[in-house]
């Protein structure tokens, strides 16, 4: 057999412990394993360690569900702490790809305006200090809660002197948990939390800025990214998970719905 | 055929299978599920259709993420005997070891094998569930295996084999 002489990777070599080859390639496998001794063994320890996992972990499912996991108890249970609600679905999402496809180019031409790198670094690193404090929390990660929005926007406008938009990112599966007042890099600083349906959580952070206006700057971590900007001598921060292209539409959707508001007080 | 919430329920026993070899404490596991359940019954009207068992596994991943995270800011904790080398002459000790050795791996591995080999999923599945390419997969896995391949000889060299 021809294939029998064809390399074995080892990326193949876990395809063929996970039963992810196709037969063709199986054989030509078994095969090469025959002759080669030492990979058969570190696939024997590579069984034994699945069946480990498999051997201490394996009778989790059928132990009895306690009533605690019981669809109705969480049903009940979420009713009864008050925080079972819904929000509007998808209506939007038309919108967001007609905004995408015709207003990128104005967008991403102000990325090409002078930059200010000084008052954006400090900028953020106060919204990511944020973002990883708060967006762990479970229990108390806002002080006003979403459902409160009117009063949000009044208070934090005031706090921050200037009037703010609160952007409603549920068109993209984002809801608002909520806001809280920071210490900003000069007086205060607004910061509001969106949560996706996967638990995953977005921010933005924004306080009066030093500079006019600047160009889009994006910086990332390990575990999650920021997008900044000063506009209108506000500057804003949207934060999250380091999935860029994710990141990059609901910045799009903030960046759209600051700029639009009414008049401002600056 | 099943309605959302059925589909939500038969996927239970096993969000307690991976949360139990994810966290190696019972407690903390059914936490991590009944978190996930709640997530997803609010977001119900998110879910746009596709496997639901998939959707369970990447809420229940990315809460555990979260729960790490948060962990980390904390002073480090770990009991005495998690620092004594494994005991071989224990009857549970094969056990024992297999959690250890998985506590040893970074999360982002911990998750790609045991959503692997315990769950079931194909690596397109877990791609998926990760949020990643399946090379990126297919190297976590491949990590995962060496650093528990070497955890288990390093600690335990009476087993080791001479060649």
């Amino acid at each position: 057999m021809i294939d029998r002489e064809l390399p074995v990777t080892e990326d193949e070599l876990h395809a063929f412990v996970d039963g992810e080859l196709p037969d063709d390639r199986k054989e030509a496998v078994s095969a090469w394993l025959a002759a080669h001794p030492d990979k058969a063994a570190l696939i024997a320890a590579w069984r034994a360690q699945a069946d480990s996992i498999r051997a201490r972990y394996g009778a989790v499912v059928n132990e009895p569900v306690p009533e605690r996991l019981q669809l109705e108890q969480i049903i009940k249970n979420d009713i009864t702490s008050g925080r079972g609600r819904s929000w509007p679905a998808m209506a939007a999402a038309a919108a967001l790809v007609a905004f995408i496809a015709g207003g990128s180019v104005g967008w991403f031409a102000r990325a090409a305006t002078s930059p200010s790198p000084g008052v954006l670094d400090t900028f953020t690193a106060e919204a990511l200090d944020a973002y990883k404090l708060y967006v762990v929390e479970v229990r108390h990660p806002v002080e006003v809660p979403g459902s409160e929005l009117a009063h949000m926007k009044q208070w934090l406008s005031k706090r921050i002197g200037y009037d703010l938009n609160i952007p409603d990112l549920s068109s993209m599966g984002l809801k608002l948990i909520g806001g809280r007042l920071l210490p900003g890099p000069a007086g205060a600083a607004a910061f509001y939390m969106y949560e996706g349906p996967s638990g995953e959580r977005f921010t933005i952070y924004c306080a009066k800025a030093g500079a006019p206006e600047t160009a889009l700057h994006f910086k990332s971590a390990e575990q999650f990214a920021s997008f900044t900007w000063v506009d209108d001598k506000i500057g804003y921060v949207v934060s999250g998970p380091a999935d860029r292209e994710r990141l990059e539409a609901v910045t799009k959707m903030v960046y759209e719905q600051v700029d639009k508001g009414e008049p401002k007080k600056g | 055929m099943a309605t959302f919430r059925q589909s939500v329920e038969l996927t239970i026993p096993a969000l307690r299978r991976y949360a139990r070899a994810l966290t190696r404490d019972a407690d903390i596991a059914d936490d991590l599920v009944q978190d996930t359940l709640v997530r997803a019954l609010r977001s119900e009207h998110l879910f746009l259709g596709g496997d639901v068992r998939s959707w369970m596994y990447t809420i229940l991943t990315n809460l555990n993420r979260n729960r790490l995270r948060s962990l980390a800011r904390r002073p480090a904790m770990s009991s005495i005997e998690d620092n004594d080398a494994p005991d071989a002459s224990s009857p549970e000790s094969g056990a024992r070891d297999i959690e250890r050795a998985l506590a040893s791996l970074v999360e982002d591995q911990r998750h790609a094998l045991l959503l692997v080999v315990l769950e079931g999923l194909s690596y397109r599945e877990v791609a998926d569930v990760q949020g990643v390419p399946i090379g990126t997969v297919m190297s976590r896995l491949a990590r995962a295996r060496a650093q528990i391949k070497s955890f288990l000889d390093g600690e335990r060299p009476t087993l080791r084999r001479v060649k």
